[in-house]
């Protein structure tokens, strides 16, 4: 048997942060802490030379390569994009904060790097065998990154449930994994999709597989009812932690499922459709209810994850291009909505001092009428108010399932989204309703504090005329 | 060359941006954000004027249209143009936001820029609402609006604020959900979000029924019609008066607008069989909540359930076509009863918000707004005490002010679907006469009541402005209701000839 080498150019991005990862790893080791920067410049050009790699090479049509393991295509090219951009901003808005903390380390960027090679491996995976390496490579990076603080109790507590919790999926996902492999003879999912449609539903072992690939994959998204970690991780890890989980890796969740379900058991549409629309109603019913009690904006947050993991799988479950392309939509206006909130709860922190209720917020219009601003258009564009991004994501999932014929999940979709209205309006009524509770003046760098405006500024901009994105999400579907 | 220009972008936007410029300059500059506010406004009332001087008054069809591809993959244009209804709303929106910030000139302290541009994007936002053609870009300005509200309210309001305000954009947020799924369901059976093109749309009783429904959710709760209307006397209540004002004037003015360009064409059989309900609700709306006005201890609120019972002709001027086409065969009687119903909206728009400003006028000074803290305003204070009267008699519909028209052509129109609920429909003149009436008698007339009455100045130059425009205004449109009404017969008949024609 001849061993022929495959094509290595739809994998250069891949290649290129594996090789500049390895190289942060290594550098970092001989800098001393005062030279830190130097590793944080290095990952900021990983995902630089990343994204112009990307662009360089972006897919006009699907190429697999790896033996069939492996596919580029527009829509996973068009989701890495947004995986770099996110993880730069993130990286940019916890610069600081994790210079005040002593955790500003080469590990963080090392972990963050590897973490962004996953997410990409899962975007582009073409197998179940590749699907499960780069979650495995995400998680991982994830268990370390929210440990990093080791001397936090809370901290060290998040990143132990998360691990347990995580692996437990993980078994779930290998589980139902080896099912479909038992029924289908082959993990490539253009095999698994060839032998579905040929099998039709009625194996009951495939059927199963589907199961436990469900619930590996909603712990991952963090579908209810397999959200309960997600709290906990949110408001244990590191802001700056919280926000890279809570942004990219949505992403690569959402690409998963595409791959997954869609590209896989596109046949079984029938029997996932119903599961999702069981994890949709939940999440969206449960994240937007217990968000309102919380005190804690991250965990508010954590909540309101789960409520947009809801709206995001009704895109998914319309099984219509234009409910991919809905889903996809706003997956990507999600993300920049999380990096925003995050990263406005990052810049409200100072040395010893960490912003982390909902009551820190108080009176931001009088310390600093700017950020209180931006925030605002992050809450009410995660409310789904129109002139905010939000609003037309929330709109295009909507119209997914009305075009399908379900509107009764459309009106539970939108009575939810009312009675999650109101959080989002707490936060602003501390933004603006209520007297400062501290006077201490909010100090930010000038690259954060441009990229924070382009941020936020950017969620209205899409809101004014969304068509760019949205159109070039439908035609990354459709290549 | 005017008519290259795109009016109406322009109308919308000018004090949007201009509402940007203003929170730039910052509250440090508080004088010259304010001069640029003022100019702002003035300025959009003028650009406005043209959308009357050249307006067609012969046709029914859309005017000043603009269209341009919005968001193509769903067929959601930017696609604005008016007609008979919606202009007149439009320059009463520019009327009233140049008084809001003449009101708020001396009067507002606290982050002055940021109060302007408030109101000012408000503006733009509310003008947008009456100009768009296209169902989306309507719901996007109708829930935009509710941004600036919120924090107008809330920023600047009374102690209650942050329940008020909350409680405001909750309950219209709740309302309006329940229409962006009607239009989603329309959009896909008639292919496009054009609303002229949903006017043409058949559709099914069933279906007909439901979107009727997630109308009445959406504009219901916006008029407010009884008994969805708690929100309106905690908002008028808390609200700073300019929030007041634009509550009172136009954001009510849009649930009305609602029905007119939404509800009633799209689903005519289903507001036919229905009729009965909103009717109802009009005359609840009348008759019991001009009794709670009655009783009121507090002169915002008074006025603001005194608003709920004027709104309430306004939605009765409308559903009372469907009977009086039942009960005479004939349109012309129904053409009174929508035009009744328009002119009550434009005469209310300026009538509550001449009270709002009086009331804040005298809260200035006294901050109180209990009636039993005033008493013998006249004695110290003529001149507001003559305007107060003035804007009294027209708010119990005294002839030759403006809110004797409306409510005349709605009662009048009634009488033709049937005598009892004209009957109803007509205690608001013992009503509503009792409840302003016993208002300025208490407030503005008797011996002085009390040392702070005693020591009131009267009003300033600033204030005579802004009262004598509303009272001008009041009195041309009860005298001279023409000018109005010519503008909008078109458009009228149009509309009644489109919904006495089955869709089924």
């Amino acid at each position: 048997m001849n061993f022929v080498a495959p094509d290595f150019v739809p994998v250069l991005p891949e290649l290129f942060v594996l090789a500049l990862a390895c190289l942060v790893l290594v550098v970092d080791v001989f800098l001393e802490q005062r030279q830190r920067h130097i590793t944080y410049g290095l990952a900021q050009l990983t995902l630089l030379g990343a994204a112009l790699l990307t662009l360089l090479t972006y897919a006009q049509a699907p190429v697999t390569t790896m033996f069939g393991h492996y596919v580029k295509d527009a829509m996973g090219d068009l989701l890495k994009l947004f995986v770099y951009l996110s993880t730069a901003i993130g990286f940019l808005y916890s610069r600081d904060y994790l210079r005040q903390r002593d955790l500003f380390k080469g590990e963080y960027y090392v972990l963050g790097l590897f973490g962004v090679l996953g997410m990409m491996v899962m975007v582009s995976a073409h197998s179940l065998l590749s699907v499960y390496l780069g979650l495995e490579l995400l998680s991982l990076s994830l268990y370390a990154l929210v440990a990093t603080d080791r001397d936090s109790p809370v901290s060290s507590e998040a990143a132990m449930k998360y691990f347990v919790l995580g692996s437990l999926a993980s078994g779930m996902l290998l589980y139902g994994i080896s099912m479909i492999y038992g029924a289908t003879g082959g993990v490539d999912l253009q095999m698994v999709a060839d032998a579905v449609s040929r099998q039709g539903s009625d194996n009951l072992v495939l059927v199963f597989g589907l199961v436990f690939l469900m619930v590996g994959l909603s712990f991952k998204l963090g579908a209810v009812p397999f959200h309960m970690w997600l709290p906990d991780v949110y408001q244990g890890a590191p802001t700056s932690v919280t926000l890279y989980i809570g942004s990219a890796p949505k992403l690569a969740a959402f690409a998963l499922i595409m791959r997954v379900l869609v590209d896989g058991l596109g046949s079984l549409q029938g029997d996932w459709q119903q599961m999702l629309i069981i994890l949709a109603a939940l999440s969206m019913a449960l994240g937007n209810l217990v968000a309102i009690v919380q005190t804690n904006i991250k965990r508010m947050l954590a909540y309101s994850t789960i409520s947009h993991v809801g709206f995001l799988l009704l895109g998914i479950l319309a099984g219509t291009p234009e409910g991919y392309a809905a889903a996809m939509f706003y997956a990507i206006v999600y993300v920049l909505m999380a990096v925003g909130a995050f990263g406005l709860i990052i810049m409200l922190s100072r040395t010893g001092f960490e912003a982390e209720n909902i009551d820190d917020f108080k009176g931001l219009n009088d310390r600093n009428p700017w950020l209180a601003f931006l925030m605002m258009v992050v809450m009410m564009s995660m409310a789904g108010i129109p002139f905010m991004a939000g609003f037309y994501a929330k709109w295009v999932v909507l119209q997914a399932v009305v075009d399908v014929g379900l509107v009764w999940l459309a009106i539970l979709g939108v009575v939810f989204s009312v009675i999650g209205a109101f959080y989002y309006l707490r936060v602003v009524k501390c933004l603006y309703f209520d007297k400062p509770e501290q006077s201490a003046p909010i100090e930010l760098s000038r690259d954060t504090e441009i990229v924070i405006s382009a941020n936020g500024l950017l969620l209205v901009v899409l809101g004014l005329y969304p068509t760019a994105l949205m159109s070039w999400c439908a035609t990354a579907l459709l290549s | 060359m005017l008519s290259e220009l795109p009016l109406l972008s322009l109308v919308v936007w000018f004090p949007i941006l201009g509402g940007v410029a203003v929170l730039f300059v910052g509250d440090e500059n508080p004088g010259r954000a304010k001069a640029l506010a003022l100019t702002v406004t003035i300025l959009s009332l003028l650009i406005s004027i043209p959308l009357y001087s050249s307006f067609d008054p012969t046709t029914a069809a859309m005017q000043f249209q603009e269209f341009i591809p919005w968001i193509p993959a769903l067929n959601a244009n930017y696609h604005l143009g008016v007609d008979g209804f919606s202009m007149p709303l439009i320059l009463l929106t520019a009327f009233m936001t140049l008084l809001v910030v003449i009101a708020g000139w001396e009067v507002v302290q606290y982050r002055i820029a940021q109060y302007m541009a408030a109101f000012l994007i408000m503006e733009g936002l509310m003008i947008g609402v009456f100009a768009a053609l296209d169902a989306i870009l309507f719901y996007v300005f109708f829930e935009a609006m509710l941004i600036p509200m919120f924090l107008i309210i809330g920023i600047w309001g009374g102690p209650r604020r942050v329940y008020a305000t909350l409680k405001f954009f909750l309950y219209t947020f709740l309302g309006s959900v329940f229409m962006l799924i009607a239009l989603i369901y329309m959009y896909n059976q008639a292919g496009s979000f054009e609303i002229l093109d949903f006017h043409k749309l058949p559709l099914s009783l069933t279906e007909q029924v439901l979107i009727f429904f997630a109308f009445m959710l959406g504009f219901a709760v916006k008029v407010p019609m009884w008994p969805v209307h708690t929100w309106l006397p905690d908002a008028h209540v808390e609200a700073p008066t300019g929030g007041s004002v634009i509550l009172a004037a136009i954001t009510l003015k849009i649930g009305g607008y609602g029905f007119l360009r939404f509800a009633l064409p799209i689903t005519p059989d289903a507001a036919g069989m229905l009729d009965w309900l909103v009717i109802t609700m009009s005359l609840v709306a009348v008759v019991y909540i001009g009794l709670v006005a009655l009783i009121q201890q507090d002169m915002k609120k008074l006025i603001a359930y005194s608003s709920i019972a004027h709104m309430g002709f306004v939605t009765l001027g409308f559903f009372i076509v469907f009977g009086i086409y039942r009960h005479t065969g004939s349109l012309s009687g129904a053409v009174m009863g929508i035009e009744g119903g328009m002119v009550q909206m434009v005469s209310h728009g300026f009538i509550s918000g001449a009270l709002f400003l009086c009331v804040g006028v005298l809260y200035d000074r006294m901050h109180s707004r209990q009636i039993k803290d005033y008493g013998g305003v006249v004695n110290t204070m003529p001149v507001f005490a003559a305007f107060m009267v003035l804007f009294g008699m027209a708010n119990a519909g005294l002839p030759g002010t403006s809110g004797f028209i409306g409510e005349f052509l709605v009662i009048l129109s009634s009488f033709k679907a049937s005598f009892w609920i004209a009957f109803l429909a007509a205690t608001t003149l013992i009503l509503g006469a009792a409840y302003t009436l016993w208002l300025v008698k208490r407030v503005i007339f008797g011996d002085i009541g009390n040392s702070h009455v005693a020591e009131l100045k009267d009003v300033n130059t600033r204030e005579i402005i802004m009262l004598s425009l509303l009272a001008a205004a009041v009195l041309l449109l009860g005298l001279w209701p023409d000018p109005l009404t010519s503008v909008m017969h078109a458009s009228v008949d149009n509309l009644v000839q489109h919904v006495t024609v089955s869709k089924l």
